[in-house]
């Protein structure tokens, strides 16, 4: 049960790994409280549609199943955007039509089809919710790297005589600007996409290397600490 | 605004892809030949001029007299879907080379961010219904633009010896990263000093 909600958050992180959900992702990633936001709305959006799928999988007739759920999803994304307008007004304008486009985020429709629309009310609950907050997750990485190098600051909620911003001494005198403008986001998903890729990579070369050898521990004696970490990674990973 | 202001502003200024990140699945996804890139570009420029319109007058004529305008969101998405598959019907009927040529992309466009940011872009620039229908075109032409000039980079790129982790999807993010600093020439300025 439980792995049904963290897949959402590592193995199948929709931001890195099924690369869905981009076009929301990129444009609001400028400022940390926007991802927040951003994520927050994603996450309602994508509890509500699953549940409503969920239970409403055997009475949607299977031909018009797609535009159903794209109304389900409209009907929540509404809610999300009225919500906001009211009482996040500043939010609200600064992820500007960005909130209604989250009708077309690849993440929710994907899945409502292929999750939920198969699954019982929980399992699409817990996976909802993974979902979300690796998409919150991922974005937060995205808008921190974003905001810290390309403005030298993080912007969190104003409470009280806090105004929400954290300068950081330094970077915010002489950010690299460039990564705040709309280049940034494209160059910083490109790069992290690498960095996922190469991790992805040496954690396959070092399982095949693993597994033919007849006795993990003569060789972790012969090999010394590369050796030692393989076994308990492909431990993690089976 | 002018019709030439909007034409510069769609295509250059606030190209879609390249500043607004709209459509990018699309973009990544079918840039990696020039003829099915030119084939989806103007899929897009076919839906984006006519879903704009559409929605213009749903907006204008239903939703507003109405007091509904809470409804966007839904009308709007159910609009787009059902003239993506009304548009397949005709063209197939009318002109089977061109259903041939388009076709296939057509369905991926339903769920296309571009259409619909098109149509509340629109809503909310107050245009009127011929500036609405020309920004969709102007639109779709600067999602042409980038995705030809994309595919033609990454055909070149084929070629070329790329570090492993950035083989594919990466190398093409960090290419349009670096088209789209080229297009932060155009801006604001610019168009002020064309058209005075």
């Amino acid at each position: 049960m439980y792995s049904e909600f963290s897949k959402g958050i590592f193995k199948e992180n929709p931001i890195f790994i099924i690369l869905l959900g981009l076009c929301p992702t990129l444009a609001v990633s400028t400022q940390v409280v926007n991802a927040l936001g951003m994520g927050a709305g994603v996450i309602f959006v994508l509890i509500g549609s699953e549940i409503f799928v969920s239970l409403l999988k055997d009475f949607i007739p299977a031909r018009i199943r797609i535009p159903s759920f794209i109304v389900i999803i409209a009907s929540f994304v509404t809610i999300v955007d009225l919500v906001m307008q009211a009482y996040a007004p500043s939010l609200s304008r600064s992820l500007g039509v960005f909130v209604q486009l989250i009708v077309v985020n690849c993440i929710i429709l994907g899945r409502a089809e292929a999750f939920a629309s198969k699954r019982r009310l929980g399992e699409s609950l817990l996976d909802a919710l993974g979902m979300g907050v690796g998409f919150t997750l991922g974005l937060l990485l995205i808008s921190a790297i974003r905001e810290i190098l390309g403005a030298g600051t993080i912007t969190l909620f104003a409470v009280g005589s806090f105004d929400g911003v954290i300068r950081i001494p330094g970077l915010s005198s002489q950010p690299a600007r460039v990564l705040a403008l709309a280049p940034g986001a494209l160059l910083v998903i490109g790069f992290l996409k690498a960095l996922f890729n190469w991790m992805e990579m040496r954690r396959q070369a070092r399982a095949a290397w693993i597994v033919p050898t007849p006795a993990p521990a003569a060789a972790a004696a012969a090999e010394g600490a590369p050796a030692l970490q393989g076994p308990s990674d492909e431990g993690r990973t089976s | 605004m002018s019709y030439i202001g909007i034409i510069i502003t769609f295509v250059f200024i606030n190209n879609f892809i390249l500043t607004q990140f709209l459509g990018l699945c699309p973009f990544i996804g079918v840039s990696r030949r020039t003829d099915s890139a030119v084939g989806m570009g103007f899929a897009v420029i076919f839906v984006m001029s006519i879903a704009s319109l559409a929605t213009w007058a749903v907006y204008r004529l239903i939703l507003v007299p109405l007091n509904i305008e809470y409804l966007q969101t839904i009308s709007f998405i159910l609009i787009i879907a059902a003239l993506v598959q009304l548009v397949e019907m005709v063209i197939m009927k009318i002109s089977p080379p061109l259903y041939k040529a388009l076709g296939i992309y057509l369905p991926l466009i339903t769920t296309n961010c571009a259409v619909l940011g098109i149509a509340l872009i629109g809503v909310r620039s107050d245009y009127n219904a011929p500036e609405s229908f020309v920004a969709g075109i102007a639109a779709g032409l600067g999602f042409l633009l980038a995705i030809v000039v994309m595919s033609t980079i990454r055909e070149r790129l084929d070629r070329e010896w790329i570090p492993k982790p950035f083989r594919g999807v990466p190398i093409a993010f960090i290419t349009a990263g670096l088209m789209a600093l080229a297009f932060m020439a155009f801006d604001k300025a610019l168009l002020k000093n064309l058209l005075g």
